[in-house]
């Protein structure tokens, strides 16, 4: 699904580089987390992968479906099936949640070649989704994000995601600013999404998480690259002793 | 002729409540009363003498007689402008009134308890409140409005003359003059001399130079230097008198750091023949001042078949002087039968930014060409300007716009956003942009400022998989909204109706 292959990226302002090498594959419908200090790089993988303005790919590729995502425009990337869960989702004033989804649906399936939804159709799927999502239909008329709290933040994108429904999921450090209930409603929402063929890459800092949306492969990512990758156990390693005996064994 | 057939027809795929909303607006006139009460006239037409008998009423010194009679005598070599896409029987200037007063204002009120309750029956009946008294959110007496309402502080205007003005020693505490411009000319001179004229010159155009010479009345406001202007201010503008031309002149001066929202509205009453409206507004702001200037226009806009309706000829601009200053003009335009009306920026100061937003909705024989002018003088100017025109019935709706890029205006950028929407098979629209570019580092287009919070909005958007352009549009709608939304008081409530009127169908 998901293949990274050496990946090098610099900010384009200041000519720092961010990311050094970093090679990871995400087999279909596989549940992939990765950890790491602060400043590992972890977001701007996101960023970059999705496509957002302001670094530099010096080196290396990326590759969904074997198609080459840093060619293309962040839109088509979305309607390629890349879905971006944001940290810090923006608030986008005057714009209904709903007419905001309906146009991202339809701008997506006109991309694909694919008939638009009716809003009749829209609206019976949508409210089917909040529903199982505890969010209210009067969250779905308020502006995007506009006043809503952390956790409807991000319930709200995994609704997109929901109604989206992507290939490849990016969770940015989704569980950050949720209380343990949020979280395990966040979770249940991705859980729900999983059906064997979808993959998910989980950027998270926090086990408990991980608790909660299982994941097949967990990757220790610092200095811009992926230093260990293991099974689950290695994300209970990290909660117990920290990264520093991690890094220790690779810099050994 | 069948008059059946000869009526317009709804177009095909316009949003049936757009159709509604759009009727509801052009059906009702709910303004439509006149108040019967004693007026003082001056002689009909207009020559040195009226322009000498509005300044001996208003008791102003020699200064200003003298520069209302240098404006009269540029007038008179002046021609009405033709080049607008508006039609309309040739005004004889001279079968005008220019000056009508309440009797009972001969003597100004000392408060607003003195005031005529004929005239202050009238505001009440406007929804406009001349009480100090707080102001509930919403609707008035709508359940579950926040107790914590806003206060809004009105000047009202009534034909020519200011009725007055609340909550002026509150204001007065923070330094903050409102007054009407009248007053302010007897009692501020040095600011009136400094500023009066200065953004809209006494030779600007035909109008401008007419309201220079009679203008009668209008509202003054000065917010001194690092102070928000404790609440919202408003001028609210009545014509009453028939035959009657308002020509109201209101100045604004945003000294440095401050910051003040500001609201008119405007409405007439019911009758068939024409009445002419031609005001000036003049905005100065200095160093990092910001001013929020609305308008609610609703102006008789004529019935149904064409008869009667406001002449709304109309200067605003505002000076961006001092480097990081902001303007905002939103206008929501329902009203006059003709409006001829371009709310402008002078970007002069470094870093200074200008937004126009504009719902123009003509219905039967209306006609507006309205539009703005964005002139970027100074080095890193933005501008936003987004204008929808809606168009029914018999009606001609026009987007007239200039975004002009000086040499010196260096990175400067400019995002343009119109939209008409043509609900019926007689109306139509039209689009009239002018751009000028005379630097190479600054962009005229389709994009929206580069501001850090609109290129997260437009990755947001995005990654979703909307294009990018439907992206911008869908960010700058949704921000247009918000502004109408956020129009002060209840007399914008109306407007805020208008938000929901979809532009689908929209010819472009």
């Amino acid at each position: 699904m998901l293949n990274i292959n050496n990946l090098h990226v610099e900010l384009e302002d200041e000519d720092k580089a961010i990311l050094k090498g970093l090679s990871l594959t995400v087999p279909a419908g596989e549940v992939h987390a990765i950890m790491g200090p602060n400043g590992s790089g972890k977001s701007t993988m996101s960023y970059v992968l999705s496509g957002k303005g302001g670094y530099e790919v010096t080196g290396g590729t990326a590759t969904l479906d074997g198609v080459n995502l840093l060619d293309m425009e962040p839109d088509e990337r979305a309607a390629a099936g890349l879905f971006l869960a944001f940290q810090y989702p923006v608030e986008i004033p005057g714009v209904g949640n709903m007419t905001f989804l309906r146009t991202a649906v339809n701008c997506q399936r006109k991309a694909r070649g694919e008939e638009e939804l009716s809003a009749a159709d829209f609206l019976k799927i949508i409210r089917e989704k909040a529903k199982s999502l505890k969010i209210d239909a009067e969250m779905l008329k308020r502006p995007v994000n506009v006043g809503f709290s952390g956790g409807e933040k991000k319930r709200n994108e995994i609704l997109q995601m929901a109604m989206l429904e992507p290939k490849m999921c990016i969770l940015d450090e989704t569980d950050s600013g949720l209380d343990v209930d949020a979280m395990k409603l966040v979770s249940d929402g991705v859980n729900a999404l999983r059906d064997g063929k979808r993959s998910f890459l989980v950027i998270t800092h926090y086990q408990r998480l991980l608790d909660h949306i299982k994941p097949d492969v967990v990757h220790i990512m610092a200095d811009g690259r992926i230093v260990k990758s293991g099974g689950p156990d290695l994300a209970l390693e990290v909660e117990h002793n920290g990264y520093a005996d991690i890094l220790a064994e690779v810099a050994a | 002729m069948s008059t059946i057939t000869d009526k317009p027809q709804v177009k095909d795929g316009v949003d049936q409540d757009t159709v509604d909303a759009v009727q509801s607006v052009g059906d009702k006139y709910k303004y439509g009363f006149e108040t019967d009460i004693e007026m003082d006239f001056a002689p009909k037409g207009v020559n040195e003498d009226i322009v000498r008998l509005i300044s001996a009423k208003n008791e102003e010194p020699e200064w200003m007689t003298d520069w209302r009679l240098d404006a009269f005598r540029r007038w008179q070599a002046m021609v009405e402008p033709e080049w607008a896409m508006v039609h309309y029987p040739e005004i004889d200037f001279q079968d005008l009134y220019y000056y009508a007063r309440p009797k009972s204002m001969a003597v100004k009120p000392k408060s607003l308890d003195d005031v005529d309750p004929k005239l202050l029956a009238t505001y009440e009946k406007l929804g406009i409140p001349l009480k100090e008294q707080m102001i509930l959110a919403g609707v008035e007496g709508a359940e579950g409005a926040p107790v914590d309402g806003r206060r809004v502080a009105v000047d009202a205007v009534f034909d020519s003359v200011s009725v007055g003005t609340t909550f002026r020693d509150e204001l007065a505490k923070a330094g903050v003059i409102f007054c009407s411009i009248s007053e302010a000319i007897r009692e501020y001179p040095d600011l009136v001399k400094k500023y009066l004229g200065s953004v809209v010159p006494q030779s600007d155009n035909f109008y401008a130079t007419l309201n220079s010479a009679v203008f009668s009345d209008g509202s003054f406001v000065y917010i001194p230097p690092n102070t928000k202007c404790p609440m919202e201010l408003s001028t609210y503008f009545r014509i009453n008198a028939e035959n009657t031309g308002q020509f109201e002149r209101t100045l604004i001066i945003a000294d440095k750091g401050s910051y003040v929202s500001y609201l008119e509205g405007c409405t007439a009453p019911k009758r068939d023949t024409n009445q002419l409206h031609a005001a000036v507004v003049e905005l100065v702001i200095l160093e990092d001042a910001e001013i929020k200037y609305s308008t609610v226009q609703n102006w008789f806009p004529g019935d149904e078949n064409g008869m009667g309706g406001i002449y709304n000829f109309v200067t605003k601009r505002a000076d961006c002087r001092g480097d990081r200053a902001k303007v905002m003009w939103t206008q929501v335009e329902t009203g006059s039968a003709v409006t001829w009306k371009y709310p402008s920026c002078i970007l002069r100061g470094d870093d200074s930014s200008g937004e126009f937003y504009s719902i123009a909705i003509a219905n039967n024989y209306q006609q507006a060409d309205t539009g703005t002018k964005m002139v970027h003088l100074g080095k890193n100017t933005k501008s936003r300007i987004v204008s929808k025109g809606i168009s029914a019935g018999r009606a001609q709706n026009t987007y007239r716009g200039l975004v002009s890029m000086h040499p010196k205006a260096k990175n400067s950028r400019n995002y343009t956003q119109c939209d008409s929407l043509l609900i019926g098979d007689k109306c139509g629209a039209h689009t009239v942009p002018y751009i000028e570019v005379r630097n190479n580092s600054s962009r005229v287009e389709h994009e929206a400022t580069t501001s850090k919070v609109d290129d997260d909005q437009l990755f947001y958007c995005r990654q979703r998989g909307i294009d990018e352009e439907a992206a911008l549009a869908l960010i700058v709608n949704g921000f247009a909204k918000e502004v109408l939304q956020a129009l002060p008081m209840e007399f914008a409530m109306e407007a805020q109706a208008l938000v929901a009127i979809s532009l689908e169908g929209s010819v472009g």
